[in-house]
């Protein structure tokens, strides 16, 4: 099997450097070097999958310049575009075991970015195809933080009409404004609508009133099999894996 | 010619007679169009069974329905013109009646015999769209605005070729009057033969074509159904209707088709009559009496041959865009119609 | 790419007249006419608010947001294996297909593969919701423009894509049958015959509806020159699935990516059409769906022995990391851009559904045409509004 190597690829994030520069890729690598002569330090930080996919960093002042380059460069076809809140959850996940013990929480506060790294809390997101090479990017560039908490962004629309809807999308959920954007309106929520329902400080109230029942409300198993699981796990592996989804 | 079925019948009872006769001539084609080819023939269609289980095999849901719109709330929108937007349906229905009133269904059995039948017949038609405009405009609605003015446009559109394509049987049978229309057809022969008679669907097959596709675009059905346009306009004029006007102008639709079918089957089709050189009869007055109820059955027989075509187009073509209809009726069916009554004149003079 | 159609250039020009006649025109007291949210030819509650003169549209602008679920947002605090069950949710007529590409992404976040069997029966399950989905999509387009048979038709045979989509998930709508690392279970004793024959109606269907709407002179002419999208302004927006292949942008993520599924074994082909109307929108789904027939019957021939799961974990973690995964869905490319912090759950997942694109044109093209033609435009689009919402 081909494709089970280019699948294997996926790697921990913590090895990516040295895999990345391991494995090349000359599509992909290609894509990166091409869009490094474009912009020169407007490029930040890339990371390569070998036959699979690569993330490009962009420096907030080089996002409508990026995405410039790359539709000049074949990449016409206009995928999506999003943002990421990194903040972790002040609320967990909703799902806690209220009788256990918080042990995991003081690990998960700290905020860490994905692939390609990030200075800053909000991340924009977006991926444009080449629909002649069949190769996608995926550009990510920090949001920067006014002095007063507000976001702010140039517009794709001119460059990727579809853009349009994707950024009022992401204007409404995670309150980043995008200037020059023809229409700004809000495009789900009601107009006088408060907050910004993807950032993670905005609670999921019906899973604060009432926590899902989730992977922790499971049904224990009998002494007996739980013992002899250790030895078998392979045998019942494949006839359990839902057990929490079915639970 | 009150000779009927070879009674002396006073004129009280003629008179009565008229009136229960037209109300059966309006309601029962109606009635049995909906319930054989809008609830069986469709369903038939549609590979389903359609209503079964009202009475054997559904026959009397057409009673559950007009009960269900009889109980309904009669809603007027508050911003509708309310006196205009209830008398709408009743214009519509009216026009139905008012033209049933010329058509013959037997040698005694008509109910006015009028010497300009056909001119009336056309004029009367029209007077629907008055109902029509007059119900999308009251009714303060945009989709039913755009409804009526629709039909507006439509029915004065397909209301030229309509009576052109008549005028070649005017022409042929050289009188206005549709009994004589009928005569002219049972007693005529072709080339010596008079087995058939001689009904105008041979001679004026295009003014029939011509006539069915304007009388499919006057009951506003598809393909011509814009003004109702159910996926676009949400039923048009009639969006804002319930209960019995609805049902007002629910019967008046398939009464008109009905009524229009008896039209074309007397324009067309010989009407009531058999050939008469059948049963050796010479004309009008010689027409035995039987004819008073076997006219109005071959009548009826026909319409429904009609009225199943009509329906059949109904269910199974998708519709018209509104200036797409224009262009038809305008550019197509008119020049048609238009060469075939010169036509028909030339012959005419020449034989 | 970017080559036009004769027909494409001139129905360009015809807009760019319209909007120039109209700019002159527009001294005239317009009406804005508010389709939807309730209206029998939004498929659920989009609102459509457009500017008439006439009956011509000034300009038109769909208003979604009347079913945002905010699925996103719920994604955050559920476990990966049961995500499947609120994506389900999105392209309510061709569920199954919505769980692929997550289940996807989980998989190649974890590094495992499902066993080939289970590619197997996920593709031939794919395909028949594509069929039951686009094949209720040929009928509807009857309904649209006043054609009630065809869709009675389309219900009729979708019924037995339904059935054996419950025969094999126990579901008919929200199958929820796809887990990471393979299937819930195994295909039933007589599907594949029954499959097999269900193919052969379906063809039948789309023979039905060839004849009986695309043979039809007056659907020709409702459809044809009407909503022409140039290939260059299709993928700008990105348009995708038939839409841009009626565009004449021959692009399948069926055959134009390597996922661990099995379209790549069979032998097929991907439609396209130059014009980039309505008409070819229809066209090519056709097509689509008589090609889906065949892929499903090839792989029926060719199921490999084996289990339906990998060895996975009974509780699930997925290694930290960011994956995106799309696959070509009924209603064009619907992918997850899933992002992990090695939780139990995802930390953000972007849902890129196809709808949400292929409506976002719907401004553009709608401007200048005559109100009967919103509805055969937007049938002709294909959304599907939990798509659009999410």
């Amino acid at each position: 099997m081909q494709r089970s190597q280019s699948w294997s690829a996926v790697v921990p994030l913590s090895d990516t450097d040295v895999e990345a520069s391991a494995s090349p890729d000359e599509l992909r690598d290609g894509i990166v070097a091409a869009l490094t002569s474009d912009l020169g330090d407007g490029v930040v930080d890339s990371h390569v999958v070998s036959g699979d996919d690569v993330w490009v960093r962009v420096a907030a002042e080089s996002w409508v310049a990026a995405g410039q380059a790359l539709h000049r460069r074949g990449f016409t076809y206009f995928c999506f575009l999003s943002a990421i809140d990194w903040m972790p959850s002040p609320y967990g996940r909703g799902e806690d075991d209220p009788s256990a013990d918080d042990d995991g929480d003081d690990t998960v506060d700290e905020m860490r970015s994905g692939y390609t790294g990030g200075d800053t809390r909000f991340q924009l997101l977006a991926r444009v195809v080449d629909p002649q090479r069949h190769v996608g990017v995926t550009l990510k560039a920090d949001v920067p933080e006014a002095a007063d908490g507000s976001l702010a962004m140039p517009t794709w629309v001119p460059v990727y009409a579809g853009a349009n809807w994707h950024e009022r999308e992401t204007a409404e959920m995670f309150g980043i404004a995008f200037i020059g954007h023809p229409d700004p309106r809000k495009m789900y929520l009601p107009g006088d609508f408060e907050g910004h329902p993807l950032r993670k400080d905005f609670p999921l109230l019906a899973r604060m009133v009432k926590p899902w029942p989730g992977i922790v409300d499971v049904e224990p198993m009998p002494e007996k099999d739980e013992a002899a699981e250790g030895g078998t796990a392979d045998d019942n592996a494949t006839g359990e894996t839902d057990g929490g989804a079915t639970s | 010619m009150s000779a009927l079925l070879a009674v002396e019948i006073p004129y009280w009872g003629q008179s009565l007679l008229r009136v229960l006769g037209g109300i059966v001539a309006v309601l029962l084609p109606a009635g049995t169009i909906v319930y054989l080819f809008l609830f069986k023939m469709m369903s038939f269609m549609q590979s389903r069974l359609g209503p079964m289980e009202a009475g054997p095999f559904g026959s009397m849901q057409l009673f559950a329905e007009v009960g269900k719109w009889l109980q309904k709330e009669d809603i007027v929108p508050a911003e509708a013109d309310a006196r205009i937007y209830k008398l709408a349906p009743i214009i519509v229905l009216l026009s139905t009646f008012l033209l049933v009133v010329v058509v013959p269904f037997g040698p005694d059995a008509y109910f006015v015999d009028f010497s300009a039948g056909v001119f009336y017949a056309l004029a009367i038609g029209s007077v629907s769209v008055i109902g029509i405009l007059v119900a999308g405009w009251s009714s303060a609605n945009k989709y039913s605005l755009l409804g009526g003015l629709r039909a507006a446009g439509q029915l004065i559109a397909y209301e030229l070729p309509m009576v052109l394509a008549v005028v070649g049987v005017v022409i042929q049978a050289g009188s206005m009057n549709l009994q004589d229309i009928v005569v002219a057809q049972n007693s005529g022969s072709i080339f010596g033969w008079d087995g058939v008679g001689f009904p105008f669907v041979l001679t004026q097959f295009v003014g029939f074509l011509v006539f069915m596709i304007a009388v499919q675009a006057e009951l506003t059905q598809v393909p011509f159904d814009m003004p109702i346009a159910e996926s676009e306009l949400v039923s048009g004029y009639m969006t804002e209707y319930s209960g019995f006007r609805f049902l007002i102008f629910f019967i008046g639709e398939f009464a008109t088709a009905g009524v229009f079918a008896f039209i074309a089957s007397v324009l067309f089709l010989g009407g009531w009559g058999v050939p008469f050189s059948w049963f050796g009869w010479e004309g009008l007055d010689d027409v035995d009496n039987w004819m008073n109820i076997g006219g109005p059955l071959i009548m009826f027989t026909k319409m429904l041959v009609l009225t199943g075509i009509i329906m059949w187009v109904r269910f199974s073509y998708p519709r018209f865009r509104e200036d797409q209809l224009q262009r038809f009726a305008w550019k197509v069916l008119i020049p048609i119609s238009l060469a075939n009554i010169a036509l028909t004149a030339i012959v005419k003079v020449a034989v | 790419m970017t080559m036009l159609s004769e027909r494409q250039q001139l129905s360009y020009i015809a807009a760019q007249a319209a909007d120039a006649r109209l700019n002159v025109e527009l001294e005239t007291e317009g009406m804005t006419l508010n389709i939807g949210p309730q209206h029998p030819a939004t498929h659920g509650t989009l609102r459509i608010i457009a500017r008439l003169d006439g009956e011509q549209v000034v300009w038109a602008e769909p208003s979604a947001g009347y079913m945002h679920r905010g699925y996103e947002k719920l994604t955050e605090v559920r476990t990966f294996p049961q995500v499947t069950s609120l994506i389900n949710r999105i392209d309510w007529l061709g569920s199954f297909a919505n769980e692929v590409p997550f289940i996807l992404a989980a998989e190649k976040l974890m590094d495992i593969e499902a066993p080939p069997r289970a590619q197997h029966i996920r593709t031939i399950l794919f395909e028949l919701s594509r069929i039951a989905n686009v094949g209720l999509f040929l009928g509807d387009l009857g309904v649209q423009m006043g054609a009630v048979t065809p869709v009675f038709m389309a219900f009729r045979d979708r019924e037995y894509v339904l059935n054996l989509i419950e025969g094999a998930t126990g579901g008919r709508f929200h199958p929820n049958f796809d887990r990471i690392g393979g299937l819930k279970d195994d295909l039933p004793k007589g599907w594949i015959d029954e499959t097999k024959q269900v193919m052969k109606k379906l063809r039948r269907f789309c023979d039905e509806i060839d004849d009986l709407l695309f043979g039809n002179e007056i659907f020709q002419s409702r459809m044809r020159g009407v909503g022409v999208i140039p290939s260059d302004i299709a993928l700008q927006y990105g348009l995708s699935g038939a839409n841009l292949r009626a565009s004449g942008v021959e692009w399948d993520l069926r055959r134009d990516q390597s996922l661990p599924m099995a379209w790549d074994k069979v032998d097929w082909k991907v439609w396209t059409h130059p014009d980039g109307d309505s008409w070819a929108r229809c066209w090519v789904r056709l097509q689509e769906v008589r090609e889906s027939t065949k892929i499903v019957d090839q792989l029926l021939d060719t199921i490999p022995a084996g289990p339906v799961m990998a060895k996975v974990p009974r509780i699930i973690k997925v290694p930290e990391g960011e994956a995106w995964v799309s696959t070509e869905n009924p209603l064009g490319e619907m992918g997850y851009y899933v992002v992990s912090k090695g939780d139990l759950g995802p930390f953000r997942v972007k849902i890129r559904s196809a709808s949400f694109n292929n409506m976002s044109i719907a401004p553009w093209v709608l401007k200048g045409v005559y109100v009967p033609d919103i509805i055969t435009i937007l049938a002709s689009l294909y959304f599907i509004l939990g798509d659009i919402d999410r």
